[in-house]
């Protein structure tokens, strides 16, 4: 099913004005309703080897799959929904073929990568993620953040040790507890959530919720939600303005209308009339 | 490491790292940087780097080689210089002695992984003294490895961020002093710059809102009609901007439609926008 007219997709990415490259890569292929992020981390050009092997592998294999099998069919094997369990085997095949670089090639030893990314089907949105890149939800005018960071600061936050506020101003935001392709195996953070109509889904790695406040995010989605690619050009401009300490990359998902699955002969048909 | 960027044009053409002792640049093919014009002579200059000093000198060129509009002999580069050579441009990108300094800083920014396996050493040791202090000496460990991971950082930039970071840290977990909250190391600049930029504010001049005034104090603020005709003005360090969001026409500032690109707005601009006009100005 071609998600394209369900969804708006608009993207942006920017090294910022300290890097001199970007270490983030991202990929979105709207009939396929698929968007991943990441942020890679490593020396010289390996951050960005390791970000770019994460959203080719995944976003490739997703295709592959998915002209083959669809998200909402049942698994055989463990009766529930396909899709978290194609979801979970395409970010581990990722996972294996960064760690397999890092180990192989000594110019990419210790690589690795943070990963958000979110599979749209049947009116829902399947979201894995590992490490410090987020995923927001704007829903009736109110922003709220979907992913928890797995990073250090972020179990310092849960255990209470230090308030949110406190967390703002700490020394080491950029350690995280997970990530893709430094150990060989990973278990992702898979989630599923249903989707409404009007909601956008925003995508972003650290450069962004470091540098803008939650208020202004939220005020850039309500003020130019209309129009998603300068909302896009705007949150970035907004990190950048604010020192722009780091690679700003953001993806932004409006729902246009619903999308359920066609399921059956009559569904399907129904989805070959759209 | 210095370097230089070749350009024409305003073109880029490529990046030339100055490796090495001498670095000649000419027509000839055996030059380290060859550019094929004939406004360059076969063998038209020189750059020596002598530690992290350069020195750029004309081999007798026909046409002469210029630094920043000037014809040089012999120069000592500084970073940002522009060489020239007939219609050719060098940039010379020096080392800038400020990115040591500013290294560790950098570091702190870039994104590392940090190995559950080293947080639950330092915990499990914790564990083992007793319930209450454990808390505290799992942060004393994470912090313990930050910090090693943060010199690992400066140390050696590249491959061993990771490898640093992922290491067990037990030696931090008997310091059960209470973990003081890592604090006000980086300020959010956002809210203090954001003060300092100037305050515009726009005046409505027609319609039923007319004589209303209007403080710009957000970095974003909307006007117009949604689904007939809106525009943003965003607030940024280099000032006030206007850009058109949704709506077949572009609004106008004095009387010229701005496309769809941002529209940079200076004191006492007129801007019409859904029938409207209003003027924009600064207040402080």
């Amino acid at each position: 099913m071609d998600l394209s007219q369900a969804l708006e997709i608009s993207s942006c990415t920017d090294p910022g004005m300290v890097r001199s490259h970007n270490e983030d890569s991202i990929a979105a292929d709207g009939a396929n309703g698929l968007v991943v992020l990441a942020d890679g981390m490593g020396g010289y050009n390996a951050g960005e080897v390791a970000s770019g092997m994460a959203t080719t592998v995944i976003t490739t294999e997703m295709q592959q799959l998915l002209a083959k099998v669809k998200p909402f069919e049942i698994d055989p094997e463990s009766n529930k929904i396909l899709a978290a369990r194609m979801v979970r085997e395409q970010v581990l095949k990722a996972n294996a073929s960064i760690y397999h670089a890092a180990q192989t090639q000594p110019q990419y030893a210790g690589m690795g990568t943070t990963l958000v990314m979110c599979l749209f089907y049947d009116n829902k949105a399947l979201v894995a993620h590992l490490g410090d890149s987020r995923l927001y939800r704007m829903r009736d005018n109110v922003l709220k953040q979907v992913t928890r960071d797995h990073s250090l600061l972020q179990e310092q936050i849960d255990s209470g040790l230090i308030t949110p506020e406190q967390a703002k101003h700490a020394q080491h935001k950029n350690l995280v507890t997970k990530a893709l392709g430094i150990d060989p195996t990973v278990e992702p953070e898979i989630r599923e959530y249903e989707v409404k109509t009007g909601d956008i889904y925003l995508l972003c790695s650290d450069g962004l919720c470091d540098m803008v406040e939650d208020g202004d995010i939220s005020m850039t989605l309500e003020a130019l939600g209309a129009n998603l690619k300068l909302a896009a050009q705007q949150l970035v401009q907004m990190a950048n303005d604010n020192g722009g300490k780091d690679n700003v990359s953001v993806i932004l998902v409006r729902v246009l209308r619903e999308y359920p699955a066609a399921r059956g002969v009559m569904g399907k048909f129904l989805g070959w009339l759209k | 490491m210095a370097k230089l960027i070749l350009s024409m044009d305003g073109l880029v053409l490529k990046e030339i790292p100055l490796t090495k002792e001498r670095t000649t640049i000419g027509r000839k093919p055996h030059n380290d940087i060859q550019i094929d014009n004939l406004a360059v002579s076969g063998e038209h200059a020189v750059i020596v780097t002598i530690l992290n000093d350069c020195f750029l000198e004309d081999l007798g060129s026909t046409n002469g080689t210029l630094v920043n509009g000037n014809p040089v002999k012999k120069h000592f580069l500084q970073s940002n210089d522009v060489v020239e050579l007939g219609k050719y441009r060098l940039k010379f990108v020096g080392e800038a002695p400020a990115a040591a300094a500013t290294a560790e800083k950098a570091d702190f920014e870039k994104t590392m992984v940090l190995r559950p396996s080293a947080m639950r050493a330092g915990a499990d040791q914790a564990r083992a003294m007793g319930a209450g202090a454990a808390e505290a000496a799992r942060a004393a460990a994470a912090q313990h490895v930050a910090a090693t991971a943060t010199a690992a950082g400066i140390a050696d930039k590249d491959n061993k961020a990771v490898a640093a970071a992922a290491m067990p840290a037990p030696a931090a977990a008997p310091a059960v002093a209470p973990a003081p909250v890592p604090a006000a190391a980086a300020p959010a600049a956002a809210p203090a710059a954001r003060s300092s930029h100037p305050l515009g504010a726009i005046q409505i001049m027609t319609g039923g809102n007319a004589g209303k005034e209007l403080e710009l104090g957000k970095p974003l603020t909307t006007l117009g009609k949604p689904g007939v005709q809106v525009a943003v003005l965003t607030r940024r360090p280099q000032g006030y901007f206007i850009t058109h969001v949704e709506g077949t026409n572009p609004p106008t500032v004095n009387g010229q439609a701005i496309g769809t690109a941002p529209h940079a707005l200076k004191d006492h601009d007129l801007i019409e926008l859904a029938g409207v006009k209003m003027e924009f100005f600064i207040k402080s």
